[in-house]
């Protein structure tokens, strides 16, 4: 248990976890959006999927790190861990869903918390969730830093290639440039904070 | 900004390669696990360097995909590569570097990487 908390010590590596989750759901369309507002010192991240959503019941549970809906490991932690690493900031978080609709999950963070783990490399997360997922789910993903903001949407991806996929080597190499340069550019707006 | 330009002439350069994903699907797979415990040990960074070695290198009829959680934890990383008419190669606890290793040796020079694998790894004791 340690162990994992201190290895998932990136908000990017949970982002990821937490997708992780909505495309095991059998979402069809993955949202993610980071903001970050330095007037409010607050990091938001919500993940919103339509996949198969919780019952009351199981999402009582989610947060309960021995909780797990997988069969192939006893525990499951992505969400537990979300939420006590947005609280120990003195951040917010919240989960909710539908059966049949889908889940929404956001975590907010206190930005200048000592407390607060890096966002880390975020393009690389959705950079793995774009481009290698094979379940033909989409993601549309938005980063956003003091009102400047630039978006990612694997459907208009998809159809200026006309292709179904986005895993083709120099698709993703450019997903990747794309996420890079973007996110530099729009943390121009932010120079000097420690992200 | 960089835009979807780009991808237009990327797409176009695309054209003349027509049958690419036809013949990745008999080609090398190459499966990172990207459950909890994978993300946890840091299989993010090694799926990345395995697709920008595939793309840097122009390696054809290699696919880089990932999977869940395959219940072996306590080795992760973990990178199973599939070849059409070989077993199955199992590497465990893998980071860049040795994908980087991985990429040049098995999937370049179709030599496996021995020391890495489940089987002969010292990191399975």
């Amino acid at each position: 248990m340690r162990l994992f908390w201190y290895a998932m010590n990136e908000i990017s590596l949970n982002v990821l976890d937490i997708a992780e989750n909505s495309v095991r759901a059998q979402a069809k369309l993955i949202e993610i959006y980071v903001a970050i507002n330095t007037s409010a010192d607050t990091l938001t991240i919500t993940v919103k999927d339509n996949g198969t959503g919780m019952d009351e019941a199981t999402l009582a549970k989610v947060c309960d790190p021995f909780f797990t809906s997988r069969t192939t490991r006893g525990v499951g932690l992505g969400v537990s861990f979300f939420k006590a690493a947005a609280e120990l900031t003195g951040g917010s978080f919240y989960i909710k869903s539908t059966l049949g609709v889908g889940t929404e999950t956001s975590a907010t963070f206190v930005l200048s918390s000592i407390d607060r783990m890096p966002l880390g490399n975020i393009s690389e997360t959705i950079f793995t969730l774009a481009v290698f997922n094979e379940t033909g789910a989409e993601f549309l993903y938005e980063y956003e830093a003091d009102g400047t903001k630039f978006s990612l949407d694997t459907r208009e991806f998809k159809a200026v290639l006309e292709t179904d996929t986005l895993n083709i080597p120099d698709v993703s190499a450019y997903v990747k440039e794309y996420l890079t340069e973007n996110t530099e550019e729009v943390n121009e707006k932010i120079r000097g904070l420690v992200l | 900004m960089k835009s979807l330009e780009e991808l237009k002439a990327i797409k176009a350069k695309m054209q003349g390669q027509v049958g690419i994903r036809e013949n990745a699907e008999d080609g090398i797979r190459v499966v990172v696990g990207m459950a909890t415990c994978g993300i946890a040990a840091g299989a993010r960074p090694v799926l990345a360097a395995f697709a920008d070695g595939v793309q840097s290198k122009g390696i054809k009829n290699v696919s880089v995909t990932q999977t869940g959680c395959i219940g072996l934890c306590q080795y992760e990383p973990i990178v199973e590569i599939y070849a059409p008419g070989k077993e199955k190669v199992t590497y465990i606890k893998v980071d860049a570097k040795m994908a980087n290793e991985i990429v040049d040796k098995h999937l370049v020079r179709g030599t496996v990487v021995d020391e890495y694998t489940i089987g002969t790894s010292k990191l399975a004791e």
